[in-house]
C-alpha cells in the first residue's frame, strides 16, 4: 500500500493524554474521538490536517495509558500513518492490533520537517521525502507482527489461525 | 543459562520447553480485566468478530471504576454496555457500584491474583499485580477481545532490569518514593519493553501496599511489567485474602513461589542505597521530573488528592490521617480523599480516619478513579495546581491544560494540604 501526505512533526514523549484526553473516553466513536485528536497540543489539529497526512514524531510516542482510543482517534481524524523514532509498547501493540499503520524510522524522523510531502510504501518499509528528495528505510517488524498487520489486525489474525 | 522469574512465569503459560528474550509467544491467561472505558471497545470488537462464548467466565474481571458512579449520559451508556455484557456472558467477576473499587486495589483484595499467575488487563496500571509475584501487564481493548475469545494473549518475552534497593527507609518514605526515585533515574522510557524486577533488603522489608505502589508505576518508566518475587510478606497477604473468600479454601496452595535463577541474565542491574532518601515529588509535566521534597519551595497548591490505584489503600489513608489528625486543611486548599475499595472505606470508618479527614476540612468520597485522569470528582481549572498520590502528571491530566499536577506519597499530600504548598510532613509534625 502506498500512502501519501503532509508531515506533522511532534516531539519526544507524546503521551496518550496528548493524543486523546481522558475526558473523551466516554465514547468509542472514531469520528468523535478524531475531533479531539492532539487537542492538548493543538485544539485545531483535526481541522488543519488533510486526509492521509502523516504524523512524524520523536522517541517514546504514545507513552502513558493503554487507551486504544489513541490509535482510534488518530485514524479517526484522517491520519494515514504514524512514524516515530520509537514507540511506547502499549500504543505500539494497539496500533498493530487495530491496523493503524506505524513505522519505526529514526533517521526519517530526524530529517523530515513540518510540512514536507511524504510518500510511504508500507510493505517495503520505504519512506520518500518528496520535498527534500530523500529516501529512508524503516525498521522492519518481526515476522509475527507482520502477520498480524497482513491480517488487518489481531482479530483477523486469530480468525485465520483458529486452532 | 538461568531464567528470570518473569521468563519462568511466561514459560509456564505456554506448552514450550524453553523460552528466550525477544521471542513471541501465545500465552494462557489466568485473569484478564477491563474497566468502563476500555471494556466497551473490547466488547464492540469481540462482537464484530463474532464472539459466541467467553473462554472462561471465571477468568474475566470487569470493573466500572473510571467514570463511576456514572459521570454523565455517555458514561452511563458505556457502563450499561459493560453491565449487559457481563450479564449475558455470566461474567463471575463483574462488580457493580456498591461492590466496585478501583480495579488494581480491588482484585488483589478479592484474592483473584496469585503468585505465578499471568494477568493482562486493558488498563496500563495492570502492572500493579506484579507485587504479588505474578506477571501482569497492560494491553489494549482489542487484546482483551482476543482473550475473551481464545483465553490467550500474544506477548514478546521481555528482558528484565534488576533494581536492587539497599538500606532502611527513613520515616515518611515508602514505595511511592522508591518508584519515583527510580523513574527519575532511568527516565519515562528507561524500562521500555522490559520487565522491572524489584529486590534487595529494602524490598524484602517493604509492606504489600508499598509493593503495589511500586509495581503500579512500572508503566511510567515504560516497563512492560514490574515484579517482586513472592516471599513471606506476599504469602501472609495471600493467606489473609484467601481466608476471607468462602469456597476458596486451598487458594493459597495454588501460589507458585518462583524466583529468578542466580545465573539469570539481565539487560541492566541498578543499585540504589535508599537509606538517605527523602520523600520524592514529581513536578509537572512528567513522572520523571522528580525532586526531593525539601528542595521544593513556595509551590502553592489549590487541591490535594489522596487516593488512586497507586496510593488509595488502607495504609496510605492511615499515614495521611496521622499527618492530618487534629490539624486543619489550608483554607485555600480542597482536600479530596478517595478510598480505593468499599472494604478500605469501611476500615477507614472503623479506625476513625474519616472523622479525621472531614474534621480537618477535607472530603471523603466513594471509590473511583475520578480526578486521577481528569474524569470527575475534582477537576482543575486553568492556573490551578494539585498535589496528588496518583501516577501521572502530563499536561491537562487532571483538567485544564493550563493546570498542573505534582505527584507524591500520601504523607506529603496531607502535609501540603495543611500548609497550602508542597511541604515535608516534618513541617507539620
Amino acid at each position: 500500500m502506498i500512502l501519501r501526505g503532509k508531515a506533522w512533526k511532534f516531539k519526544d514523549h507524546v503521551n496518550t493524554d496528548d493524543i486523546i484526553p481522558a475526558k473523551y473516553l466516554n465514547t468509542t466513536d472514531p469520528v468523535e474521538l478524531g475531533r479531539h485528536c492532539m487537542e492538548m497540543i493543538d485544539p485545531d489539529f483535526h481541522k488543519k490536517i488533510g486526509k492521509g497526512d502523516i504524523i512524524v514524531a520523536g522517541n517514546n510516542f504514545g507513552c502513558g495509558s493503554s487507551r486504544e482510543h489513541a490509535p482510534v482517534s488518530i485514524k479517526g481524524c484522517g491520519i494515514s500513518c504514524v512514524m516515530a523514532k520509537n514507540f511506547a509498547r502499549i500504543f505500539f501493540r494497539n496500533s498493530i492490533n487495530t491496523g493503524l499503520p506505524i513505522m519505526e524510522a529514526a533517521r526519517a524522523c530526524d530529517d523530515i520537517d513540518q510540512g514536507d510531502e511524504i510518500e510511504i510504501d508500507l510493505e517495503k518499509g520505504i519512506i520518500k521525502n518528496l520535498t527534500k528528495n530523500k529516501v529512508y528505510k524503516s525498521t522492519p517488524f518481526p515476522k509475527f507482527m507482520e502477520e498480524i498487520v497482513k491480517a488487518g489486525g489481531l482479530l483477523g489474525y486469530l480468525k485465520n489461525h483458529k486452532a | 543459562m538461568g531464567y528470570t522469574i518473569t521468563q519462568k512465569i511466561l514459560l509456564a503459560h505456554t506448552d514450550k520447553k524453553e523460552i528466550s528474550s525477544g521471542e513471541f509467544i501465545m500465552a494462557d491467561v489466568d485473569l484478564c480485566l477491563g474497566n468502563d472505558i476500555t471494556a466497551p471497545l473490547a466488547i464492540k470488537e469481540a462482537q464484530k468478530a463474532g464472539l459466541k462464548k467467553i473462554f472462561d467466565n471465571k477468568k474475566v474481571a470487569l470493573i466500572p471504576d473510571h467514570f463511576t458512579p456514572n459521570k454523565d449520559v455517555n458514561s452511563a451508556n458505556q457502563c450499561k454496555a459493560v453491565r449487559d455484557f457481563a450479564r449475558k456472558y455470566d461474567i463471575k467477576h463483574y462488580y457493580e457500584v456498591g461492590a466496585m473499587g478501583i480495579e488494581h486495589a480491588l482484585l488483589p483484595e478479592l484474592g483473584l491474583v496469585m503468585p505465578g499467575d499471568l494477568v493482562v488487563g486493558a488498563d496500563s496500571h495492570t502492572c500493579t499485580y506484579g507485587a504479588l509475584g505474578a506477571f501482569s501487564s497492560g494491553v489494549g481493548s482489542t487484546d482483551l477481545a482476543g482473550v475473551f475469545m481464545t483465553g490467550k494473549v500474544w506477548l514478546r518475552v521481555p528482558e528484565s532490569i534488576k533494581f536492587v534497593f539497599k538500606g532502611r527507609l527513613k520515616k515518611w518514605v515508602g514505595g511511592k518514593d522508591l518508584i519515583l526515585h527510580t523513574i527519575a533515574d532511568i527516565g519515562v522510557d528507561g524500562a521500555n519493553y522490559k520487565a522491572m524486577e524489584f529486590c534487595g533488603e529494602t524490598i524484602e522489608n517493604l509492606p504489600m501496599d508499598d509493593r503495589f505502589s511500586m509495581c503500579n508505576m512500572a508503566i511510567e518508566a515504560g516497563g512492560k511489567s514490574g515484579i517482586v518475587a513472592p516471599d513471606n510478606i506476599t504469602m501472609a497477604y495471600v493467606k489473609e485474602v484467601s481466608a476471607q473468600r468462602q469456597k476458596m479454601a486451598g487458594l493459597a496452595a495454588k501460589a507458585k513461589m518462583l524466583s529468578s535463577d542466580k545465573d539469570a541474565k539481565y539487560a541492566a542491574i541498578k543499585e540504589y542505597d535508599v537509606s538517605r532518601l527523602e520523600p520524592q515529588v514529581a513536578l509537572p509535566h512528567l513522572p520523571s521530573n522528580v525532586k526531593p521534597v525539601s528542595q521544593i519551595k513556595n509551590v502553592n497548591i489549590d487541591q490535594a488528592v489522596i487516593g488512586s490505584c497507586t496510593n488509595g489503600r488502607i495504609s496510605d489513608l492511615r499515614i495521611a490521617a496521622s499527618v492530618l489528625k487534629g490539624k486543619k486543611v489550608n483554607s485555600r486548599v480542597r482536600l479530596i480523599v478517595i478510598p480505593a475499595t468499599q472494604k478500605i472505606y469501611l476500615q477507614a470508618s472503623k479506625e476513625g480516619l474519616i472523622d479525621i479527614f472531614v474534621k480537618a476540612g477535607g472530603v471523603f468520597t466513594t471509590p473511583t478513579c475520578g480526578p486521577c485522569l481528569g474524569g470527575h470528582m475534582g477537576i482543575l481549572a486553568e492556573g490551578e495546581r494539585a498535589v496528588a498520590t496518583t501516577n501521572r502528571n502530563f499536561v491537562g491530566r487532571m483538567g485544564h491544560p493550563g493546570s498542573e499536577v505534582c505527584l507524591s506519597n500520601p504523607a506529603v499530600a496531607a502535609a501540603s494540604a495543611i500548609k497550602g504548598r508542597i511541604a515535608h510532613p516534618q513541617e507539620v509534625a
